[in-house]
């Protein structure tokens, strides 16, 4: 039995009313606002209840000087279906404001979320609550800014520099 | 950075035997590690305890780029991340930014089935390099040399159809930037007659071969309820027996049209997923054939002035042409407010582009979600307990290609 991905949305909105503050549709992909506070218990009703078991993408975006608050995390998820014939996609976002950048980690739900959300920590700063192994991914340890937000110049090249003289100086360990 | 103690006394485990755990470092420059990955291994004897793997030494911040540049300069950069199919990523970033103007429907049927044919062939040059090395890393290595004599000549084709080999940035948002050339049909025909007989010859070298079995067979295990946890995609789910496939479950370019089968493996070790990629290359030779012999005449780029270049014969000779083309050039073409997420089924996985329009013609923000990042997480889980030397069949049974992982 094919579900289509109108009545999966509806039933989760009507369930989830007080937290679903905003839906919005562009080119057929609902998108679902989802409070901060009420993610984590929202997300782990999605996986049990309405069996989003598959996390496709992670990630965040800085509206920095266009709109407040100034951050939104951004999560995609896939329903297989019981015969793998649904295939139903929801994107979650949750905003966040400059002052308080945390949110609960959804890597204890879906243990695919573990290196998506060490991204985000890595490019945004964005802290994970609850996160195994909270640590940067793609930059250097000792690497101070996070590149992907819009007040970090591209050009902006000195802080590896820095680091990387550091250590010629100092000897690699 | 701390120092670490290389090797530590670990207590009496009662048999009378103290052991010594070492911590031993792979990478990053290793020949088995397809690139640029690191993995810490703790060893205890010869079983792995514990594999932390470090990314990020190949990090070009593509994403960050790409916001500075406008859409079409983007182009050149999605073939550098994944460049074993630099082709299957220029279409997959295509097809989002068609998606993201809303003009899909306008797309020539000449160019979807052009794009269809060059998407299957790079997913047969991607597997043909990733079963020729994973099978050079443990010792076989006269499959390599068929592997990459095929790869040859589909690089053959590419240089016909866009004049580059490797870092192809093909086709354009609309359509194809030329039509193609006229002997693409014939020497499509060739590489079809040629190829089904290669796939046999591998086969023929590995399936049966016992030290290839055995090196195999049963190592690098992961459950199909651990893949989807994990979000592995591509072959590495389909081995662990997840029928998912993005061609037919979220089709685009009218994948649904073609008829073709998604082989899906049983055990999920790594034997299971080489032979999906087996199967998956006479799936795309299928899916080619079918193409080829519906390939239409007609238009090969939409009519669509604001967003595709016009002819180049056009340009030296009518005013308005010349007008449209340097302001399609000097300012980009501009997409509405809105944001957009593409999910292709790349040969390694899903490969997803989300772009956020501010209504410029830069991005404002473009994210690439890269298969290899993904599935390279399951990498700790599926050799905790193995051998040494099974690390090796893990990553190459894994194929990933750092260029993506790291972007």
């Amino acid at each position: 039995m094919s579900v289509d991905s109108d009545s999966v949305i509806g039933s989760i909105r009507s369930q989830f009313e007080s937290s679903i503050y905003k839906t919005y549709s562009f080119r057929d992909e609902t998108t679902l606002f989802v409070k901060k506070e009420s993610f984590l218990k929202f997300c782990r009703s999605l996986k049990q209840d309405f069996k989003f078991t598959y996390v496709i993408d992670i990630t965040a975006v800085d509206y920095l000087d266009i709109r407040v608050p100034r951050y939104e995390m951004v999560y995609l998820f896939h329903r297989f279906g019981d015969d793998y014939d649904e295939n139903i996609r929801i994107r979650i976002k949750v905003e966040l404001e400059d002052s308080d950048i945390t949110i609960d980690s959804i890597t204890p739900i879906w243990s695919g979320a573990n290196w998506l959300e060490r991204e985000v920590l890595d490019m945004f700063g964005i802290e994970f609550r609850g996160h195994p192994d909270p640590r940067r991914i793609l930059m250097p340890e000792d690497y101070k800014p996070h590149p992907l937000r819009k007040d970090f110049d591209v050009r902006n090249r000195q802080p590896s520099k820095e680091s990387f003289e550091k250590e010629l100086k100092e000897g690699f360990e | 950075m701390e120092r670490v103690e290389f090797i530590t006394e670990s207590p009496d485990s009662g048999d009378g035997v103290s052991t010594k755990s070492m911590m031993l470092n792979m990478g990053p420059q290793h020949p088995a590690t397809h690139g640029v990955l690191r993995i810490v291994l703790h060893l205890d004897g010869e079983i792995v305890v514990k594999a932390v793997p470090y990314i990020g030494y190949l990090h070009r911040g593509i994403e960050k780029l790409c916001e500075n540049i406008t859409y079409q300069q983007c182009l050149p950069y999605t073939d550098r991340m994944d460049y074993l199919a630099a082709i299957c990523n220029n279409i997959g970033f295509i097809l989002t930014v068609e998606k993201l103007l809303g003009i899909e429907d306008e797309i020539p049927e000449r160019a979807k089935v052009a794009e269809v044919i060059l998407f299957e062939l790079g997913r047969i040059e991607s597997h043909m390099v990733g079963i020729g090395t994973h099978a050079l890393d443990l010792g076989a290595m006269t499959a390599f040399f068929y592997c990459f004599k095929e790869r040859e000549r589909i690089y053959d084709i590419l240089e016909l159809v866009c004049g580059a080999r490797l870092t192809t940035s093909y086709p354009r948002v609309g359509g194809l930037p030329l039509d193609l050339p006229e002997d693409f049909e014939e020497k499509i025909r060739n590489f079809l007659k040629i190829f089904p007989e290669t796939i046999d010859e591998v086969d023929k070298l590995l399936t049966r071969n016992k030290i290839w079995v055995n090196r195999t067979k049963g190592v690098a295990y992961i459950s199909a309820e651990d893949a989807i946890n994990l979000g592995l995609s591509g072959p590495n789910l389909r081995g662990s027996g997840v029928p998912h496939d993005l061609r037919k479950s979220n089709p685009y370019l009218d994948y649904d049209k073609y008829d073709f089968e998604i082989p899906v493996g049983t055990d999920g070790d790594a034997y299971s997923r080489y032979l999906c990629r087996m199967e998956e290359m006479r799936q795309s030779v299928k899916i080619i054939e079918q193409a080829i012999n519906n390939l239409p005449d007609g238009p090969y780029a939409a009519d669509l002035p604001e967003i595709v270049l016009p002819k180049k014969e056009l340009v030296y000779t009518k005013m308005e042409s010349l007008i449209r083309h340097f302001v399609l050039v000097y300012e980009g073409l501009k997409p509405p407010v809105g944001e957009v997420y593409h999910g292709v089924e790349n040969p390694k996985g899903e490969l997803g582009y989300y772009l956020v329009s501010d209504g410029t013609a830069k991005p404002y923000r473009m994210r690439v979600r890269g298969p290899s990042f993904v599935n390279m997480q399951a990498i700790a889980q599926m050799v905790k307990g193995a051998f040494l030397a099974d690390v090796i069949t893990a990553i190459g049974s894994l194929d990933i290609v750092l260029g993506e992982i790291d972007r």
